[in-house]
């Protein structure tokens, strides 16, 4: 896969179709890929790398890289491709100047959840028929592969590519997984546990940043909670309702272009499932307006600029659930 | 040496929380241990570190300076500084410990904030040495041994034992008021504990990192390096860095207006951000290049320009383990290094 | 629950200008009676109200934030209060979903020429909220009144 990866993109380079490649750097371990831009065959042949730890979701770098000199080559995952699609309906990504090749998606490894195993000091991580061996400078460690997988591929909703230019390996199908399983469950609950629950994980925030920075929906110049002309423009919640009010706004202002690609929990370093808020958008928006995913195509109309004589009233909120 | 057996830790802490606040480390979830106030019962984390750092203890991430009210032409000024009450921190690791020794550097010099003062005053910090140090740990590189952690008392293991030795006024203090939990124990077994963990040190990934190439002194080659374009592509500007950074210190003051008057409080701030050190004339750091930049010229050329030679680094490996796109200040160092 | 009867609760009313504004001053001038309670702010469309501004009254102090404006189908500028409805609709239901009390938000459509709905909307909106007592799980401490 990362040689077909790395001829083509060779190819590419030498025949001037592009001039850039954007993909996974090597780090200094096996798991700390780092999204990068290639410019020669040899870097590519050196430190590119496209395994189970490439996880990083590259189509936000492209609203930045689409508007260089010339044309970028970038490897996309199913999951990106909705992402970039949806940038490029926004205008955010220049499609001319990008050359985009579908790779086949995940599983990809998290390699906090092989740590929470209490495996530490790794030095290498091989999949063996589905069996994670693990040389760790105390020992040879394994475990199963399905047990390391990733959050955001344990509900992957779908292995077909929605935005490609050529393909590497197969093609896959739009899935079906039980990802509102979760929101479900939350929504079940009554108020004062779902407030037990969300305080819990809200507190833990740190206000960091890193899942509105990383979230490919996320691409205002400027953010309301960097402006200071906002007045809200506050860098650290002195108070729980200050991390309330900064994720409900976050996830709201990317309610119906959210794709849910999960990055926002991946890069999440106290692992507060963010996601589930974006689910919850996801979910109200296909109960109430009708099936939408969004990047799914560049054409149709957000759920939230559109409307119908028809729509149900906010005391829907009322009648569902529990209080 | 000191020693409590590994048994009766819980009775020395149920001792210690009932004299003065004490905080541990705990497993919250899998992996992801942090400092909890000790409640009876609670089982201390064996993760080798916590999410986020011990700085929190002397330096929070917001805390309010002052408050005023206006009635009128007139403005009070309440000044709402209290003593801290004392408390203990158990089970920092060496860098954090090490940490410290830099925050005071910024906090303790001339003008002395007294707001980090009045904890540093009243907190205790009881160390203990690393047995199973992970990949991402590169101490060593900063001179701090974890066999041998500073700190007001160092505690260490062998598995069965807890021994403790003070290291300072206050941790001799500290011992003496729990000395009748302790006897003397044998220290052969600690020894060869304490030499295999030396041994694995040597084997760690980034044992041979070198910190040769910086300092004061390379200031104007360091600072023009063409490198860091290349190094500051991937960064996302989030903060994630530089707050689980042990020795990260930046903060920024602002006034909350409440209603019922001004509460002026100060929240930790990152270099990463796009509104970090903004004036009337915009930012002076453009763009996501020269905020990257200017965190790891402070940590390697800037503090120990103004320190003695002292890297702002500790090697905890934080944001190597946490930082969303894996860019972090190992790789900055073996890119710009000088082979 | 306990009802604490001399709970005052702060209610924040957001009206169109076009028609719930004016439906509020028809109450009035028709003499109808509705709670002190409520504090009107005065918007060009009820898709004027940001998110941000009912969390933020929320923070300073209100125990319930009510929207109202033109029946669907009559707004002013032809399509406002539709958008107004799918977004309020999806923020309310984070707001329940977060374990915010449902009861503490609400919609309503008031014409310029329903006088008496507007009172007697307020009317059950501050007695509904009375039940609930005092906001704490969306309040700012800094802010709560010494």
């Amino acid at each position: 896969m990362q040689e077909a990866m790395i001829k083509r993109a060779a190819q590419l380079l030498a025949d001037g179709t592009v001039n850039r490649v954007m993909g996974w750097k090597r780090g200094e371990f096996v798991y700390d890929t780092t999204p990068a831009v290639f410019t020669t065959a040899d870097e590519l042949e050196k430190e590119f790398v496209c395994d189970d730890f490439t996880q990083a979701n590259l189509s936000k770098y492209l609203v930045k890289e689409s508007r260089k000199e010339g044309k970028i080559l970038a490897f996309l995952k199913p999951c990106d491709t909705y992402s970039f699609n949806q940038l490029v309906k926004e205008h955010r990504i220049i499609r001319e100047n990008v050359y985009v090749i579908g790779i086949p998606g995940g599983p990809k490894l998290d390699i906090e959840k092989i740590k929470a195993k209490g495996i530490t000091g790794i030095l290498s991580v091989e999949n063996e028929n589905y069996t994670l061996k693990i040389e760790t400078l105390y020992g040879t460690e394994t475990m199963p592969f399905y047990e390391a997988v990733s959050g955001k591929c344990s509900s992957c909703k779908s292995r077909k590519h929605v935005a490609y230019d050529e393909l590497i390996g197969e093609d896959g199908e739009v899935l079906e997984p039980n990802r509102f399983d979760m929101v479900e469950k939350l929504e079940n609950m009554t108020s004062q546990e779902r407030y037990d629950f969300w305080r819990g994980e809200l507190s833990k925030c740190i206000r960091c940043n890193a899942c509105r920075n990383v979230c490919p929906a996320c691409t205002c110049e400027n953010c309301v909670f960097d402006n200071p002309k906002s007045g809200i423009d506050q860098k650290a919640a002195a108070d729980s309702f200050e991390e309330n009010m900064f994720h409900i706004i976050r996830a709201f202002h990317v309610a119906g272009r959210c794709t849910d690609c999960g990055e926002c929990s991946r890069v999440c370093p106290q692992n507060i499932p963010l996601h589930l808020l974006n689910r919850k958008f996801i979910k109200d928006i296909n109960e109430l307006y009708g099936e939408y995913q969004a990047g799914a195509d560049t054409t149709s109309k957000a759920p939230l600029n559109d409307y119908r004589a028809d729509d149900c009233e906010p005391s829907v909120v009322h009648e569902r659930g529990v209080e | 040496m000191l020693k409590i057996s590994a048994d009766r830790l819980n009775d020395l802490f149920n001792r210690i929380a009932s004299e003065q606040t004490l905080y541990i480390p705990v497993d919250h979830e899998p992996n992801t241990a942090e400092y909890r106030k000790y409640e009876d019962g609670m089982k201390l984390s064996e993760s080798l570190n916590t999410v986020r750092s011990a700085k929190d203890f002397f330096f929070p991430q917001t805390e309010n300076l002052a408050e005023f009210k206006v009635e009128g032409k007139n403005i009070e000024v309440k000044d709402i500084r209290e003593e801290s009450g004392d408390f203990v921190v158990f089970g920092v690791r060496a860098c954090d410990a090490r940490s410290f020794s830099i925050l005071d550097k910024v906090f303790l010099s001339e003008p002395v904030d007294s707001f980090y003062k009045n904890r540093r005053d009243h907190g205790t910090i009881i160390t203990m040495a690393c047995t199973r140090p992970a990949e991402t740990c590169f101490c060593t590189a900063f001179g701090i041994d974890p066999t041998t952690p500073e700190g007001d008392v160092a505690v260490f293991s062998d598995g069965k034992d807890y021994f403790f030795l003070d290291c300072t006024e206050k941790g001799k203090k500290f011992i003496e008021s729990v000395s009748d939990m302790l006897e003397d124990g044998d220290t052969s077994e600690l020894e060869a504990v304490r030499e295999k963990t030396r041994g694995i040190m040597k084997k760690l990934p980034l044992a041979g990192l070198k910190t040769d190439s910086f300092g004061g002194d390379k200031l104007n080659e360091l600072f023009n390096s063409p490198k860091w374009a290349e190094l500051s592509e991937s960064c996302l500007g989030c903060g994630t860095c530089t707050f689980v950074c042990p020795t990260c210190q930046c903060y920024d003051i602002r006034d909350f207006n409440t209603g019922n008057g001004i509460r002026r409080f100060r929240c930790w701030d990152s270099c990463m951000y796009s509104d970090f050190t903004k004036m009337a004339h915009g930012n002076p750091r453009i763009s996501q290049l020269e905020r990257f930049r200017q965190r790891f010229m402070h940590k390697l050329v800037y503090f120990p320009a103004n320190n003695d030679g002292e890297f702002g680094c500790v090697g905890c490996g934080r944001c190597l383990s946490r930082c969303p796109v894996s860019m972090n200040i190992v790789k900055v160092m073996k890119t710009l290094e000088v082979k | 629950m306990q009802v604490n009867e001399n709970f005052e609760p702060v209610i924040v009313a957001f009206c169109c200008n076009w028609c719930s504004y004016a439906g509020a001053d028809l109450s009035g001038t028709n003499r109808l009676n509705y709670p002190a309670n409520v504090k009107i702010i005065r918007v060009p469309c009820s898709c004027r109200v940001n998110p941000m501004f009912i969390l933020r009254a929320f923070q300073r102090g209100a125990d319930g934030v009510i929207i109202c404006g033109c029946h669907p189908g009559d707004c002013h500028y032809t399509s406002g209060n539709y958008f107004t409805r799918r977004r309020i609709t999806l923020l309310y239901s984070m707001l329940d979903f977060l374990g915010i009390e449902r009861s503490r938000t609400r919609l309503e459509w008031v014409s310029a020429a329903e006088g008496a709905k507007f009172a007697a909307v307020m009317e059950q909106f501050v007695s509904d909220v009375k039940k609930l007592g005092p906001n704490r799980r969306l309040e700012d401490l800094r802010c709560r009144k010494q």
